[in-house]
């Protein structure tokens, strides 16, 4: 099936008024653009481009995947690496030149495919071609003589074609033929897969626009966390029509987490116990339970929420000299995954003080490293799992000014080691700590390692177009498989009396096939057919026994 | 549950044994390919053509390749090539039966399904692709390229077995879920499967040069089956392959959605499944276009062939993308 090889009859064509010269110009320019734009070979060399662009993309780090390694890169690569960023290569997918690929791809589907969809509706409603006159020229043809009127022998061959478009036709006196065809459906199945190539890519386009994503961590000891702005995330991340203002509204309480490990330390599960609240229940404070995991997000109120990771999150009591408790927990950050050996600092400011002086002596951290399941070797702490069988911590406290209000944002792992070469902030203490045990300062405050808490790093989702993207899918595919499968065929029966002759009174039953696609395969289908219809015709009004 | 490390251990012999049987298949496909009789060129010609007309005549079932030998049913007459054939197909059957029974020690040991890392993908790859050939064997007349369908599939079962190796194991969480196993079953599947067009490709090109010019391959091309087979073989398997690998990145948008929050990323191995994806649409164009199809045609069908191993075996080396940690080697 080749639709743009077919020269093109533009008889009859109305002639237009002449032009001036310039205008005549720029329209055939025009007109010769859009031909080759949307002429086969064309769609074919953007094919190419795009699967060539896009391979950069998989070869090179990318901005939105990794920043990281992009920077490394560049700085390891110099004038190349500087050259491949100016050139967008490394966020290849919201670059200009990948964008012109893929516009002029679709610009050049659309158009290619307008004009085949009005070709199909047209050729659905034309009649079978005329049956040829010499059918033994046809690539496949078979003829054989059998008894009975012509008459019934066209309606058994006719009989035996249902489900074929067929026709017939009287050509002379007496002979008749059949046209038949069938396989239309191939082409109906490669326009829906065009159109629903179509449909998918402005679906994913659409939701580049109005999708968003965020990233937060709550505490898993019951904490709640609601969807009600962009503050409350970690990190947000809108697509390029959201601002964040109306977030689906829902709620999230984090009552517990577990991981399950293999005894190698390998994790084997990983659950939330989780409650939610979205739509009605938000007004009557219904809280409904889910089991968080992986694989399994939490899909509410238009969003999902997955499990993305998780941590730990020691949690110490400070007892102040003047007897005042402060409880402080936050979360830690694991540097090595495979036995969650994690850092972080945790904070505290001293108890009924105002006074930005007396704040910036006392203010109180304690950093250093937790290990799960601590071993301790030559005084440095290690962790051999990422289980919670044995934690430790290795603390550091430090006391003086934490620098919180200097106005640079802080990370909430570590403490700022400017201050502490600025002097302001002294190591006071240094412990190894398990579970329940305490260290004292020499101005009596008391730090006590009480337990270990969980955290859990939640992604929210939001991408209102991702169903029609996957319904689109679904319809290409079926549309692909329909249009690989389905074969077209021909075929034409010429019904002759044989009225002169030793076989006078008989019929002579003629008929030609063609293959419109995978010709080669028609053969053997083509045999078998014929047979069929021959039977037929030698046992004409069998069928009406 | 623990690895049996015992049943994991009878699985790598099988393996190592698959393997072995194989590469012996391999050779008696080169000694069918070495002791067959080239015929001239013009009678090849002219036996084609029959082949056509035995085709378009009707009942025409059985295909007669030039240089087959004509089969006259008693084992005694049948010359050394067409034996040394039957027994390199006797022994392939063998070898996939060790072969599978190997990926099933592996799931049995491991308690899941045996698509787990490196290893396990292009071990079930080869198992695909040979038996698609098999399959393809029984369709059209192409014994000849047993060999050349076996040799790129022994070379990744032995890098396989080798530096890409990966103990038995099971897998992280992330990867458990069911659309896990059918979308890696599909896309494996549809890999190995189009291992066939590549390599039928490729023999087309060989092929095609020598009917254009004689003197090229002249040892080795006249024993392939005819362009125009090697053309068809290519299609067809293709035209099967390809909406199953559709499907099975159909899968992983669907696992990906529920595993890591979103259906596309752009990751390294979704784009280089993209990419794979293009090429074989545009191969199928191409065919529907004047000028491309035949040799152009052949070689977007290879190109697509390297871009799909790339993306099953070697894309997890590149970066570190979200599917690297479905196994690299350790
Ligand atoms: C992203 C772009 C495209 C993809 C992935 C794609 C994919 C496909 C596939 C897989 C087929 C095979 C169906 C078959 O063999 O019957 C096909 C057929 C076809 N495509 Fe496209 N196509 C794309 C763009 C285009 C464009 C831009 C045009 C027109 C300029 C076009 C015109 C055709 C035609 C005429 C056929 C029928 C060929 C035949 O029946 O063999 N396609 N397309």
């Amino acid at each position: 099936m080749t639709i743009v090889d077919e020269p093109t009859v533009t008889a009859d064509e109305p002639t237009p008024p002449p032009k001036p010269g310039w205008l005549r110009a720029a329209l055939a320019f025009l007109r010769n653009a859009w031909r080759g734009l949307t002429a086969m070979r064309t769609a074919l060399v953007l094919l190419f481009l795009l699967a060539l662009g896009a391979l950069p993309g998989a070869l090179l780090p990318q901005r939105d995947l990794n920043p990281n390694n992009v920077v490394t890169y560049i700085s390891q690569h110099g004038w190349w690496g500087r050259l491949l960023d100016k050139l967008q290569f490394f966020s290849v997918y919201s670059s200009v030149w990948f964008a012109s690929v893929y516009v002029l791809l679709f610009v050049s589907l659309v158009g290619c495919l307008l004009p085949r969809a009005f070709e199909y509706t047209k050729q659905l409603r034309a009649k079978p071609v005329i049956t040829p006159r010499n059918l033994a020229r046809l690539p496949h043809h078979s003829k054989s003589e059998v008894d009975g009127a012509a008459e019934d022998v066209l309606t058994a061959v006719d009989g035996e074609l249902k489900g074929w478009r067929r026709i017939r036709r009287e050509e002379s006196a007496g002979v008749h033929t059949i046209s038949a065809e069938k396989g239309f459906v191939r082409e109906f199945g490669n326009l829906v897969f065009h159109y629903a190539m179509v449909g998918l890519i402005v679906a994913f386009a659409l939701g580049k626009l109005f999708s968003y994503t965020g990233q937060v961590i709550v505490m898993a000891n019951g904490s709640t966390w609601c969807n009600s702005g962009v503050l409350q995330y970690d990190s947000f991340t809108p697509g390029l029509r959201v601002d964040g203002t109306d977030l689906d509204p829902f709620c999230l309480k984090i009552n517990d987490f577990a991981a399950g490990y293999l005894p190698d330390n390998q994790p084997i599960s990983y659950n939330s116990d989780i409650e939610y609240q979205s739509g009605s229940n938000l007004a009557s404070d219904t809280w409904v339970p889910y089991d968080l995991k992986e694989n399994s997000p939490l899909r509410t109120a238009g969003d999902r929420v997955y499990l993305i990771s998780h941590g730990y999150a020691p949690q110490f009591t400070v007892t102040f000299p003047d007897g005042q408790v402060r409880t402080g927990v936050i979360q830690w950050k694991p540097d090595d995954n495979s036995t969650y050996l994690s850092e972080g600092a945790t904070k505290f400011d001293p108890p009924d003080t105002t006074d930005p002086d007396q704040l910036a002596k006392k203010q109180l951290a304690v950093t250093g490293l937790f290990a799960p399941t601590a071993v301790m070797s030559g005084g440095l702490i290690s962790s051999t799992s990422p289980a919670l069988t044995d934690p430790e911590v290795s603390a550091d406290i430090y006391q003086g000014d934490l620098g919180e209000d200097a106005g640079t944002g802080q990370s909430i792992f570590t403490i700022d080691q400017n201050m502490v070469t600025e002097g302001k902030l002294d190591k006071v203490a240094s412990a190894n700590l398990k579970p329940g045990q305490s260290t004292t300062l020499k101005d009596g405050t008391r730090i006590r390692f009480d337990n270990v808490q969980q955290w859990v790093d939640l992604q929210v989702a939001h991408d209102p177009t991702q169903d029609y993207v996957l319904l689109f899918a679904v319809l290409m595919l079926l549309g692909l498989i329909t249009s690989l499968t389905v074969k077209r065929r021909r075929i034409w029966v010429r019904v002759t009396p044989a009225d002169q002759g030793p076989g006078a009174g008989r019929t002579v039953v003629e008929i030609g096939g063609l293959a419109r696609t995978d010709q080669a395969g028609y053969g053997e289908e083509f045999g078998k057919l014929s047979a069929r219809l021959t039977d037929a015709a030698r046992a004409p009004g069998r069928k009406d026994d | 549950m623990p690895v049996n490390e015992q049943i994991a251990q009878y699985s790598n012999w099988a393996y190592t044994s698959a393997v072995a049987v194989y590469v012996l298949a391999m050779f008696l496909y080169l000694g069918e390919q070495v002791f067959s009789r080239t015929r001239a060129k013009s009678e090849m010609a002219e036996m084609a053509e029959a082949r056509e007309l035995v085709g378009a005549g009707g009942g025409g079932i059985s295909i007669v390749e030039p240089g087959d030998p004509v089969d006259t049913g008693r084992p005694g007459d049948r010359p050394l090539s067409e034996r040394l054939g039957r027994m390199a197909v006797a022994l392939t059957v063998l070898g996939l039966v060790v072969h599978l029974l190997s990926i099933v020690l592996r799931g049995v040991s491991v308690h899941r399904w045996p698509l787990g890392n490196i290893y396990e993908f292009m071990s079930f790859f080869s198992l695909i692709a040979i038996s698609a050939m098999l399959v393809m064997f029984r369709r059209f007349p192409i014994r000849r390229l047993g060999a050349f369908v076996l040799l790129p599939v022994l070379i990744l079962m032995f890098l396989g077995g080798t530096v890409l190796y990966a103990q038995a194991e099971p897998v992280q969480p992330a990867l458990q879920s069911y659309w896990l196993v059918i979308h890696v079953t599909v896309v494996s599947t549809a890999s190995g499967i189009l291992l066939v067009p590549g390599v039928s490709s490729l023999m087309y090109l060989i092929r095609g040069a020598h009917d254009r010019n004689p003197s090229r391959f002249a040892r080795f091309a006249p024993k392939l089956p005819t362009a125009a087979t090697l053309d068809r073989l290519a299609y067809r398997t293709t035209i099967f392959g390809f909406p199953l690998f559709t499907f099975g990145v159909i899968c992983g948008a669907i696992w990906a959605e529920s595993a890591w929050g979103r259906f596309w990323g752009w990751d390294p191995k979704e784009t280089t499944s993209f990419v794979a994806w293009v090429v074989y649409a545009a191969y199928l164009h191409s065919r529907a276009t004047a000028g491309w199809r035949g040799n152009r045609a052949a070689i977007i069908n290879i190109v697509g062939l390297a871009v799909m191993i790339f993306n099953l075996f070697f894309v997890n080396f590149v970066d570190t993308g979200l599917h690297s940690y479905a196994g690299v080697g350790s």
